[in-house]
This record gives structure tokens, C-alpha cells and sequence, in this order.
């Protein structure tokens, strides 16, 4: 052994330690990796050694070697070993390399279950807080189940480092493990009005981290947290707390008034230092923005982007006064710092109107073409896509203008985004009728241009906008100019590099073409043409039916044959453009965004019925139930709605046209080349300007859409003179008004009426849609998990896993060879062996307070100077206490006081029972300590064999606290000290609970562990502290009585019960044996009572019997303990 | 390499308030039917998940300005291979920040919050709806218990004695939340548990025999 450790401190010399590790990487720049894998070398043979110092030596340098970047995934058990170690110099080494290589897949960690543990009881608060922050690092869902008492427990330890420690971990455990939420939440919420303000800043930092993900379950916290915000002088808590709020607000729009005076404070204070930002709810709205213009034009950039980001949050609930400032705004456009300019960007997005989207989206386009990197022109691009198709389009008033953006956007070469510029260019050809002419000519001349756009097709994601081109062509073929033309472009060999879906859509939309244009020759006997065409596509669909893409050869193929049948007919003069053309038929409707979750279930559908028996595990359970709600929705859709507004449209069309032909500044579209223009309805008064198809995209010298730009503004200058003119003739009408805004240049936003009728009123919604608002979260969101209603009571089922170990005392019972139930059968039985470890049982149960708000408050008011004389006592008191507590440290003692004081003959309350045992208890005052009460508990062995190892624990709360024997942590449980005979045997026991509140009766609960050999069972029962349990039986003698009535201190109240028919003599033994009286006096049907609390206060009682009922009269020094005291007597009557 | 001390001494930020926004929200989604066919043409975009879930700080990463990795820690669980990515990644963006721009940056969903103190980098990852000014204090404020730890603190000491600039990190962070706020108290800690080592060491460093 001495030669071991002799061996042991030599290696030591030799070996290497993290600096001299550090200091040999640095000094072996050239071949570093050589080197460190010969250090790894010498580390795996020092983790060999069984010197604990060497390995921790080890780990830490393996510790240093993962940051760098290399695995150590492998020494995981060596560093469990360190983790294990007794001293805290190696325990500290061993717990950092853990936290910063364990993860979740890694398979050592449940060994680390008991070892954390065990720290995490540790004596020395230094083990537990370095258990404490590695667990908060590789915390898993069984770690956070199998520990989430140990950690609940410590959240109440005596030392506030340990404690605050474990308050911010229970935010990892409730995450990990979302069941601990409900049964640790009450004494989270005790923690924020915890002494020591680390604990408390804690607490508020995970209730916040809680409620912002799930406010609605913590509005009742408001009222506190607005006392803490008043109360808490520390910034750190202070901006959690208005974080929080930020949450809450919206939620309860009441708070947001109270806020604001706290919260104006607290500018005062931090607006002279000139770096608080403050927003919400400010006074003054306008202040605040000119405040925040003087910081977006500092030259230090992080106030500028702070700034900016300010003025986004107000820009939410006051956009007018931040629209003013759009100079500036655009100005940040400019800045080099690309996040100045994305937040600026941000703001623009809410400051768009009708009247300034055109020219901010002009700025946008420039910046568009002037971007260097791809992700800062990708994020304009998604930028000016969201300005201009938020809510609807709301503030687009010239589609031309925005199809032509679009157009323009597609030269954007590399962008990611080809999907995104797609889909506009799809939902506004389809929801804006009238556009779609226009739109079916930009996009032909895409087609025309493919080979511009898609010039390295692989890799460049603008040639998605060719699948919305090669649609929209298709789709709306019949306001096509040059079909043919468009045709053969569809038709050309460059096609086929396209990607296969893109091709796809192409065939199938060429045949879209091919009808419309076959039909068009039919019409004018064309027959020529009509097979020429033909002929065109059986020439060239052959190219796709050889595409290697199944979805673009399957589709050629089918529609190839197709053709060839239509030829075939052809060749016969048969007509066929009708039936072709049938097989597109039908329009195009929107349908609104939730319409689908709208659809009712149809009467005597139970969606969640099996239709067939439920499949085994392993299938996919949840396909099924999805089909079912589909077949059935679309079955149902089938009811069509009417198109509601095509009068309506019509009617509109024909004002504008009756407007347009009388304006001299319009630009009618030329009659000679475009005359088929006139004859199509809907679509004649799009000002289109000839577009020159063999003409590439660029336009030279003004970029397309700045002509629509020019357009529009003309055609408001024109709308609004023709207002102008209405105007003046209401003018004349009424003379004398002068209305001098009239005369102003400016348009205000509704002046402007859109351009277009866009389709997105009437989207299209199913029969006997469900209103429904419910908005839709997320199922993956991972907070989803934690949003439980916190105010609901507990159920026993919720309580957290109690991990049990054998007691050593079992080993001396018979019957305590069966093997425990162990939760988890995981861990190697080594480690357990090696804890033996109390057994401890935590009844998490804790009756929730549900008082509304507002009762708080009262009873606050009435009892505020008593409490605090209470607490004070009570601090006394337990010291006394624990004193005592010394001498007798078993509590047999304790089982003969409860019975001198002799209340257990009669009926005690029955509260817990199980197949193994029943319990009962019963309350009562302490005469030795007034604030103490003492709780006799009764355990009934119903079980055949004995009960071993029973323990008594009862969970403290505010006012209650069960008195434990010296040394022994505020959660552990009091073991019983006998076992139970089987059999019908019953004993006694008690506790003593000091309670530091009179009057009201409180509840508390209290948890009991049966251990029987191989079973073992919690029993929980409820403490109800009625005001009887408060009182003590106490002797009066009639003169003093009579003084003490005559003192006139007393509060009065009375109560009569009718209907008792139990003898007078009956009934006084009642009020005696229940409520703790004694009788003073008795004369006839009449008699007086007295007693006292045990915080000193008398009661007096006048009981009067009359013919069927019984009249009470109290006096008592405490109003309240009174009124409680006559309601819960009022209660024991009428049960007579 | 301990370079210019006076910049450590940066000047603070008193903490800052700023209330939670409300994303903005994403253009709605939008589908069509052709005649009386329910068929969604385009599903319903889903909402883009969090790349991450977790406490208030993500990570933070230390790293000189060659692009050295001088501490890293994570508060959220990732796989070895994604944080090695995610390293190169943000020291890359962060290098190639002029030094005259502001220290926020966005990064995938969430913001870096990063600022340089003499020849290191300190770069801590928040959420989008988190405070860019609070963060800044975090970092400032765990600076500042480096200096009074180490003693005028510089990136050698941060190097040799990494390990104590984690001690120092989880006494004042822990699960990316902040948990002392009072300079004190963590620096007291530090010591304390330092003393519990140093009787621990003095008692290796006897020899055995």
C-alpha cells in the first residue's frame, strides 16, 4: 500500500498538468496535432492509474483538448470516476468536463443518477452547488424525473448559494420533464419573496422564462410581481419583471394602465443616464421617438441599432408617429453595418401605407441591385416581398406596378428565393382577375427569356419563377397575344434541363396551351393550322417523354398519346377543341388560409372512433385519423359557393370604364395592335403598355416598374381631381365653409382607391364553417409541454417520482430480504449499494391558495400587524424548539402528551385509507408553546403482515411547519418509531407543527411512506387546521368570565341553528370535544363557554337552547377568529 | 499578448430595459381551390421551428482574434459536430465585422451579441426576443469578474487557467441564466470554493511517502 502511494506521488512529478500542456501546444505551433495526440496518448495511460489526483489531472487536460476542437467522448466513465471523487478539487474537475462533453445521446450519463444525488446532498454547500451547474448542463428527461425532488428539496436548503442554484435549474427540469411543473411551482412562487435577493432574481428569472412561453397560466402571479416591481431595486430583476409583463399585457389590458406609473418611475431614473430604452406604455409616445431618433443618429452603432429596434416595438402599437421619421430610416439603408440595415429594414416593413409603398420599394429595388453578398440582397429580396403582400396586398394600388417588381426581381441571379417571387407571381395572377392579361404577358416573356434566367440551371433557384411563368400561361392561356409563339418556347430542348417538377408543369401546362389555341383556330376554320400545330407538339413532346424525371415522362407520355388521337380525329374533321378544352375547365377560387380546419364534421361522424381495430405500435398511429378528416372534407366540400361578386364586379368595371374614357390623362391602350383588347371583358381598362416581346427584360434607361410608377401617380393626380372637382361643387353648395385642408396637396390613405379589384374578400370559405379563432400552436414548439394550468389543485397522480432506497434499518426486519421495487431497473446495482441513503418521502401536495386577488389584498389589510408580530414569534419559538427538541429525540414522548391531552376517544377525522392502512388524525393545541399545535396521527394496520419503516412528513408551507428533530433538513420526513403488527393494531403518534397563523383555517398536507417488504405505498392526507385546532381546552372560572365580558375589548357576532333536536347536555360535549371548549357556567337550556387560542386571544361563548334550535353568542378579542370559529360551529350544529 | 489593459476596463452600460416584441408576422399563407375541389394547391406553410429552444444565452463562446477558440460553453444541448460548425461559423462572421459596427448580428433565428475586449472576443447567442443591452452587460459584467478574479486579467490567464474562467462563468451564469447578480457574491464564492482546493492541493502536493 505505502509502496502504491509512494508510486503514485513520483508519477505525479512526471506527469504533465494543463499547463504544462497549454505551454507545450503553444510551444509545438508546426505540428500541434501530432503533439496533442501524443498527449492524449500519455493522458488514456494516466486515466489508467488508480490515483484519483492523476485522473482528475487527466480529465482536465482532456477538458482543455475538447474545447480545441477534439473528441473525448470515449474517457466518459474516467470522468464519471473524477465526478465521484471525495474532494472537491477533483469532484469540481470531474462535473466541468462533464458539463462540457455530456450531452443527451451520451449513454454513461444515467450512472451519474445517484452519484448527483449524493452531491447533491452533500454537507459542503460547494458539492452540491458544482453538481448543481454541471447538472444544468447535461440535465436529461431521466435525470430531471429521477431528480426533480432531490432538487426540488434543495430549493429550500438553508443556504441561499444552493438555494438560487437549484430554483434555476428546476427551468432545465421543467423542460426536460414538464410533470415537475405543477407539484414545484408553489414553492417556486414562495421563492420569489425569498430573503436573499440571489434567490429571488432567480425565482423571477424562471417564472419569466415560463410565462412569456405560456402567459395566460401565470396572470394570477400579476399582483406580485407588480409588488416586486415597485419594491426591487435590482436592474437585473427589474427588466425580467417588465419582460414579463411584456408577456402579460396583452393578455390583461387592465395591467398595462397600472404599469404605467411604475414604469415612468423607472424611466426617470434611467433616462438621465441616457441609455435606457423605454417603450411601452409611455406617456409620451412622441417623447420617446424623438428620443429615439437622437440615438439612431448617434455615431455609435449599437446605439443606432438599438435604437432602430425600439422604434420597431413602437412602430406596433403607434406606427403614425414613427412613419414621420421614414427619412431617417431610409438613411440606415445606407449604413455599412448589415445589422443596422436589416433592422431598418424591419421598420420599414410596418411603415409602409398605400401612398409611400411604391417609392420605398424603389429605394429597396436600388439597394436590391447595389448589394454585395447574396444573403443581405435574399433578405431585401423576402423584404420587399412581405412589404408589398402583407395583409392581403392592403397597400398595393397598381398590380402592373407589382408584377413588373416581380419581373424585375428575377434578374437576381443566385438568390435562393426563385420560390418565393413564384408564388407571388401565381397568387396574384390568380387573385387579381383583372391583372391576369398583364401578368399573362410578363410571364411569356419570361418564358420567351428562359434561357436569361436559367442560364446554369442547377444551382440557381430564380428558375423557380419559370414554373409560376409556365402556369400562368397555361392557366389563363385564352388572354395570351402570341400562343403560338409562347408554345414553341415551351416546346424548346433547353426545357429539358430545367428540374423535373418545373418540366412537369410545363408539359402539362403546353397542353393547357395547345387547347386554347386549338379552339381558337376551330372557331376561325383555321383546319390548316389547327393540324399544324398538332403536328408541332407530337414532334416535340417526344424530348420530355424521355426525361430520366418519372413525373415529367409519365405526363408527356400520356398527353402525347393524347395529341395523337386528336391528330387522328383531325385528319377526320371532327372538331375537337370543345372536349379539349373541357378537360381544364373550371375557375380558380381562393380559398381562405384556415378554411380547411373550418370545415365542420358532419353530423354522426366520430372523427375519433376506430373505424378499423387500432393498428399495432408499430405502425404510424396518427395517419390514420388524418386520412379519415380528409376524405371527409373533401366530401363535403362539394356544396359549392356561388361567386358573390360578379355583378358587383361588373358594375364597378363599368364605373371605371365610364371614368377612365372621360379622362383626358389616361393612357388608353393603342387600338391597332392589341384590338382584341376592347372585346375582352374585364380586362379593357388595364392601362397596358406595349411590351415589345422580342425586346430582352432590361429596358434600356428606366427600369419597368418606374414606369407603372409614373402611371399610378398619374392616374391619383387624376382621381383626385376629379374628388377636387366633386368637392367644389359640394363647395358651392354650401357656401361659407371654408374647408382649408382641402386646398392641401397630400392625399390621405383611403383617397387612393386600388387600381384592381383583388379577389381576397370573398375567399371562398366552406358550408357552415366553424367560427373558430383558436389560434394554432405549434405542436413542436417544445414550451408546449409546459403550458399546465398552475392553478388547478394537484392530483395524487402528479406527485414527482420519489426515488427509494433500502433503509439500513430493514435489514433487521424479517421480511426485508424481498427486493424493493426499484423505479429504475437501469442503474447497476454497485453504485446503489453504495447509498445507502435515508429514505426520504416528499409529499408534494400543497393546496394551492385560489383566493382571488382581490380577497388577498383584504385579508392583508386586516391582518398585516399580526402576521408580523406572528413571524416574529414564531422565529422565537423554533429556536425554543429545537432546543428542546435535543433532549427528546424520539417521539414516543410526544404520543403521551397527545393523549394526557385525551381528544382521540371519541371520533377522530378518518382521512387516508388504503388496502394497507388507514390513517387518522387530529389537532391540537400546544399549552407548553403557544404557537405550536400538535398532531396526533392514528395508523391502522389493515394489512396481514407488519409494517416496517413508516415515515411522517408533512410539506411546509407559509404558515405551517412541521418541527424536526435537530440536524435533519426542512424535507425529510420523521420516521415512524415502531412497525405496525399485522392485524387490527392501532398506535398513536404525533407531531408537533408550529403554526404561526390564527383564525382562518388553514390546510396542509402531509404524506406518509409504508414500506412492507416488497411493497411500499404513500398515503397523503390533508391537515385541515380548522380555528379549533388553534384553541386550547382551558378552565374558567365565572368571575373571571364575567370580568373578562366586562373588559368590553371583545368583538361580538352570534349564529342560530334550527332543527337540533339532541339533548342540551349532548350538545354542550359537542361544542366541547370539537371546538375545545370548556363550560363555565350552566343554568337551565343556557350555558357559557370559554376558550383560549394559542396566541393568547379568549373566546366567550353564550349558547342559549330554545325549542328546536340552538342561538350562539361569541365575544372573543380577534373579530376574525371569531367569525371563523362561529361558521365552522355553525357547521357541527346543523350536523345535529 | 495581455495588450492594452484599459481597453478591459471598458465603460459599462448600466442594464437597460426593453420590453418583449412581437415578431413580426409572416405574410399569410394562401391557397386556392379550382371549381368546387377542395384541393389545397399549397399547404399551409408550417411555422418555421426554432432552430433551438432553450434559456435566455444559447452559448457563449470566447476567441482570440486569430480565430482561437479561448473558452466555449452551451447552455443548450447540440451534438459535437453541430457546435464545431456553429464555432467556425460565428468567429468567421464575427472576424469579418469592421470594428466600428455594432456588436448585434443576426444569426440564423438568433441575435450574437458580441464585443471585444483587447485581443478577445466574447460572443454570447440570444434569442430574437431577448435584450441586446442586457447582454452586453452579462458579458461586460463577467469581464469584470475576470479582472477581479485574475487580478488585471489578460488572454494568458484566461489560456493557463481556463478551467478557473469556467468556475468563474458558471458561479455567475448557470443554464444560461444569469444567477448572481451581485459582483460580490460570485467572487466570494470563487474564493471560497478555491480555499476548499488549496487545502485539498497543499495536501497532494505533501509528498506521500
Amino acid at each position: 500500500m505505502a509502496l502504491k502511494m509512494v508510486k503514485g506521488s513520483i508519477d505525479r512529478m512526471f506527469d504533465k498538468n494543463l499547463q504544462d500542456l497549454v505551454r507545450g501546444i503553444r510551444n509545438h505551433k508546426e505540428d500541434e496535432a501530432k503533439y496533442i495526440s501524443q498527449c492524449i496518448d500519455e493522458i488514456k495511460q494516466e486515466l489508467k492509474q488508480d490515483n484519483i489526483a492523476v485522473k482528475a489531472n487527466a480529465v482536465c487536460k482532456l477538458t482543455y483538448l475538447q474545447m480545441l476542437g477534439y473528441d473525448i467522448s470515449w474517457a466518459a466513465f474516467n470522468i464519471i470516476e473524477v465526478m465521484s471523487a471525495s474532494k472537491f478539487t477533483f469532484k469540481r474537475i470531474g462535473y466541468l468536463a462533464a458539463s462540457q462533453c455530456f450531452h443527451e445521446g451520451t449513454d454513461v450519463i444515467m450512472l451519474t443518477t445517484n452519484q448527483i444525488r449524493k452531491d447533491l446532498s452533500s454537507p459542503n454547500q460547494y458539492d452540491t452547488g458544482v453538481a448543481l451547474t454541471g447538472l444544468s448542463c447535461f440535465v436529461t428527461p431521466d435525470l430531471a424525473r429521477d431528480l426533480a425532488n432531490d432538487i426540488m428539496t434543495l430549493m429550500s436548503h438553508t443556504k441561499p448559494y444552493i438555494r438560487k442554484k437549484a430554483v434555476l435549474i428546476m427551468y432545465k427540469v421543467f423542460l426536460k420533464y414538464p410533470e415537475s411543473l405543477r407539484p414545484a411551482f408553489p414553492r417556486l412562487k414562495e421563492k420569489l419573496e425569498d430573503p436573499d435577493p440571489g434567490v429571488q432574481s432567480a425565482a423571477v428569472n424562471v417564472i419569466c422564462e415560463l410565462a412569456r412561453r405560456n402567459p395566460k397560466n401565470y396572470l394570477s402571479l400579476a399582483p406580485l410581481f407588480f409588488k416586486l416591481m415597485t419594491s426591487s431595486t435590482n436592474n437585473w430583476v427589474l427588466i425580467k419583471i417588465i419582460k414579463l409583463f411584456g408577456a402579460l399585457t396583452p393578455l390583461e389590458p387592465r395591467l398595462g394602465k397600472k404599469l404605467i406609473e411604475p414604469l415612468t418611475n423607472l424611466i426617470h431614473r434611467y433616462v438621465t443616464t441616457n441609455t435606457a430604452l423605454f417603450i411601452q406604455h409611455c406617456a409620451s409616445i412622441q417623447l420617446c421617438v424623438q428620443k429615439l431618433r437622437i440615438l439612431i443618429e448617434d455615431s455609435d452603432q449599437n446605439l443606432k441599432y438599438l435604437g432602430l429596434l425600439a422604434m420597431s416595438k413602437i412602430l406596433k402599437t403607434h406606427p403614425k408617429s414613427v412613419q414621420s421619421h421614414k427619412d431617417l430610416i431610409l438613411q440606415c439603408l445606407d449604413d455599412k453595418d448589415e445589422s443596422i440595415r436589416l433592422r431598418a429594414l424591419d421598420l420599414l416593413y410596418g411603415m409602409v401605407s398605400k401612398k409611400n409603398l411604391m417609392e420605398i420599394v424603389k429605394k429597396l429595388m436600388i439597394h436590391v441591385d447595389k448589394a454585395e453578398g447574396t444573403t443581405y440582397r435574399d433578405e431585401l429580396l423576402t423584404k420587399i416581398i412581405d412589404i408589398c403582400s402583407q395583409s392581403n396586398y392592403q397597400y398595393i394600388t397598381n398590380f402592373e406596378w407589382y408584377i413588373s417588381i416581380l419581373v424585375e426581381l428575377t434578374r437576381l441571379e443566385g438568390t435562393r428565393h426563385g420560390h418565393l417571387i413564384a408564388a407571388q407571381m401565381l397568387d396574384v395572377a390568380i387573385r387579381v382577375k383583372a391583372i391576369r392579361k398583364f401578368a399573362v404577358s410578363q410571364m411569356a416573356m419570361l418564358l420567351d427569356n428562359a434561357h436569361l434566367i436559367a442560364s446554369n440551371t442547377q444551382r440557381n433557384g430564380i428558375c423557380e419563377v419559370l414554373y409560376a411563368a409556365a402556369w400562368i400561361c397555361g392557366e389563363f392561356s385564352e388572354h395570351l397575344e402570341e400562343a403560338n409563339q409562347t408554345l414553341e418556347a415551351m416546346l424548346r430542348p433547353k426545357v429539358t434541363t430545367l428540374p423535373g417538377h418545373i418540366q412537369a408543369v410545363y408539359v402539362q401546362n403546353m397542353v393547357k396551351l395547345y387547347a386554347s389555341i386549338l379552339q381558337q383556330k376551330e372557331q376561325s376554320g383555321e383546319k390548316e393550322a389547327a393540324q399544324e400545330i398538332t403536328q408541332l407538339m407530337i414532334e416535340r413532346l417526344p424530348q420530355f417523354v424521355q426525361s430520366a424525371d418519372l413525373e415529367v415522362q409519365e405526363r408527356a407520355s400520356c398527353i402525347l398519346q393524347l395529341i395523337k388521337y386528336i391528330q387522328k380525329l383531325q385528319i377526320k374533321e371532327v372538331p375537337v377543341a370543345e372536349e379539349v378544352i373541357a378537360l381544364f375547365a373550371g375557375e380558380l377560387n381562393p380559398v381562405a388560409p384556415k378554411a380547411q380546419k373550418k370545415v365542420p364534421v358532419p353530423e354522426g361522424l366520430d372523427l375519433d372512433a376506430w373505424i378499423n381495430e387500432p393498428p399495432s405500435d408499430s405502425e404510424s398511429e396518427d395517419e390514420k385519423p388524418k386520412t379519415i378528416f380528409h376524405d371527409e372534407e373533401q366530401r363535403h366540400s362539394r356544396h359549392k359557393q356561388p361567386e358573390i361578386d360578379e355583378e358587383e364586379l361588373a358594375r364597378r368595371r363599368e364605373a371605371r370604364k365610364q371614368e377612365q374614357a372621360n379622362n383626358p390623362f389616361y393612357i388608353k391602350s393603342s387600338p391597332s395592335p392589341q384590338k382584341r383588347y376592347q372585346d375582352t371583358p374585364g380586362v379593357e381598362h388595364i392601362p397596358v403598355v406595349q411590351i415589345d416581346l422580342s425586346v430582352p427584360l432590361k429596358v434600356p434607361g428606366m427600369p419597368m416598374s418606374d414606369q407603372y410608377v409614373k402611371l399610378e401617380e398619374e392616374r391619383r393626380h387624376k382621381q383626385k381631381l376629379e374628388k377636387d372637382k366633386k368637392k367644389k361643387k359640394q363647395k358651392k353648395e354650401k357656401r361659407g365653409k371654408h374647408h382649408r385642408h382641402n386646398s392641401l396637396h397630400t392625399e390621405s390613405e383611403e383617397d387612393i382607391a386600388p387600381a384592381h379589384h383583388v379577389d381576397i374578400i370573398t375567399e371562398e370559405m366552406p358550408e357552415n364553417a366553424l367560427p373558430s379563432d383558436e389560434d394554432d400552436k405549434d405542436s413542436n414548439d417544445p414550451y408546449k409541454a409546459l403550458d399546465i394550468d398552475l392553478d388547478k389543485p394537484l392530483a395524487d397522480s402528479e406527485k414527482l417520482p420519489v426515488q427509494r432506497h433500502r433503509n439500513a434499518e430493514d435489514l433487521k426486519s424479517p421480511d426485508s430480504e424481498a427486493p424493493l421495487a426499484e423505479k429504475k431497473s437501469k442503474k447497476p446495482k454497485k453504485k446503489e449499494k453504495k447509498h445507502k441513503e435515508k429514505e426520504r418521502d416528499k409529499g408534494k401536495k400543497k393546496e394551492k391558495e385560489k383566493k382571488v386577488v382581490e380577497e388577498e389584498e383584504e385579508k392583508k389589510k386586516s391582518s398585516k400587524h399580526k402576521k408580523k408580530k406572528h413571524k416574529k414569534e414564531k422565529e422565537e419559538k423554533s429556536k425554543d424548539k429545537k432546543k428542546s427538541k435535543k433532549k427528546h429525540h424520539h417521539s414516543e414522548e410526544e404520543t403521551t402528551e397527545s393523549v394526557q391531552n385525551g381528544t382521540l376517544d371519541d371520533e377522530p377525522l378518518p382521512v387516508s385509507s388504503s388496502a394497507l392502512a388507514t390513517l387518522t388524525y387530529d389537532i391540537q393545541g400546544n399549552l407548553q408553546n403557544d404557537s405550536q399545535v400538535t398532531v396526533s396521527v392514528i395508523f391502522e394496520n389493515k394489512s396481514t403482515s407488519f409494517l416496517k419503516s413508516m415515515e411522517l412528513n408533512v410539506l411546509d408551507s407559509l404558515n405551517t411547519k412541521m418541527i424536526r428533530p435537530e440536524g435533519s433538513s426542512v424535507h425529510d420526513g420523521i420516521p415512524v418509531p415502531f412497525q405496525l403488527p399485522p392485524g387490527m393494531t392501532s398506535f398513536v403518534l404525533s407531531s408537533l407543527i408550529c403554526a404561526c397563523s390564527v383564525g382562518g383555517g388553514g390546510t396542509s398536507s402531509c404524506c406518509l411512506g409504508n414500506d412492507e417488504g416488497s411493497t411500499h405505498e404513500k398515503l397523503d392526507f390533508k391537515l385541515h387546521f380548522s380555528c379549533a385546532s388553534y384553541l386550547i381546552t382551558t378552565p374558567c372560572y365565572s368571575d373571571a368570565f364575567a370580568k373578562l365580558l366586562e373588559s368590553g375589548d371583545l368583538h361580538m357576532s352570534s349564529i342560530k341553528v334550527d332543527g337540533i333536536s339532541i339533548s342540551f347536555q349532548h350538545l354542550l360535549a359537542k361544542i366541547c370535544f370539537h371546538h375545545h371548549f370548556s363550560v363555565v357556567e350552566r343554568v337551565d337550556s343556557c350555558a357559557s363557554m370559554y376558550s383560549r387560542s394559542i396566541q393568547g386571544h379568549h373566546v366567550c361563548l353564550l349558547v342559549k337552547k330554545g325549542e328546536n334550535s340552538v342561538s350562539v353568542d361569541g365575544k372573543c378579542s380577534d373579530s376574525t377568529l371569531l367569525s371563523n370559529l362561529l361558521d365552522e360551529m355553525k357547521e357541527t350544529l346543523s350536523k345535529c | 499578448s495581455c495588450g492594452d489593459k484599459q481597453e478591459w476596463k471598458d465603460k459599462g452600460h448600466a442594464a437597460s430595459l426593453c420590453l418583449v416584441p412581437v415578431s413580426l408576422c409572416p405574410p399569410t399563407s394562401l391557397s386556392w381551390c379550382r371549381g368546387s375541389a377542395w384541393t389545397q394547391l399549397q399547404g399551409l406553410k408550417s411555422s418555421s421551428l426554432l432552430l433551438f429552444s432553450g434559456p435566455e444565452i444559447h452559448f457563449i463562446l470566447l476567441f482570440s482574434r486569430q480565430g482561437k477558440l479561448r473558452l466555449q460553453k452551451w447552455y443548450t444541448t447540440l451534438p459535437e459536430k453541430e457546435k464545431k460548425k456553429i464555432t467556425r461559423e460565428i468567429v468567421q462572421i464575427i472576424l469579418a465585422r469592421n470594428q466600428k459596427t455594432s456588436s448585434f448580428v443576426d444569426w440564423k433565428d438568433l441575435k450574437l451579441v458580441y464585443k471585444r475586449y483587447a485581443s478577445l472576443y466574447f460572443c454570447c447567442a440570444i434569442e430574437d426576443q431577448d435584450n441586446e443591452l442586457l447582454t452586453l452587460e452579462v458579458v461586460h459584467r463577467y469581464v469584470e469578474l475576470l479582472d477581479r478574479y485574475f487580478g488585471n486579467v489578460c488572454e494568458l490567464d484566461i489560456i493557463f487557467n481556463f478551467e478557473k474562467a469556467y468556475f468563474i462563468l458558471d458561479e455567475f451564469i448557470m443554464g444560461g441564466e444569469v444567477q448572481e447578480t451581485s459582483k460580490k457574491s460570485a467572487v466570494k464564492a470563487m474564493e471560497d470554493s478555491d480555499m476548499l482546493q488549496e487545502t485539498v492541493e497543499e495536501y497532494m502536493n505533501k509528498p506521500a511517502f
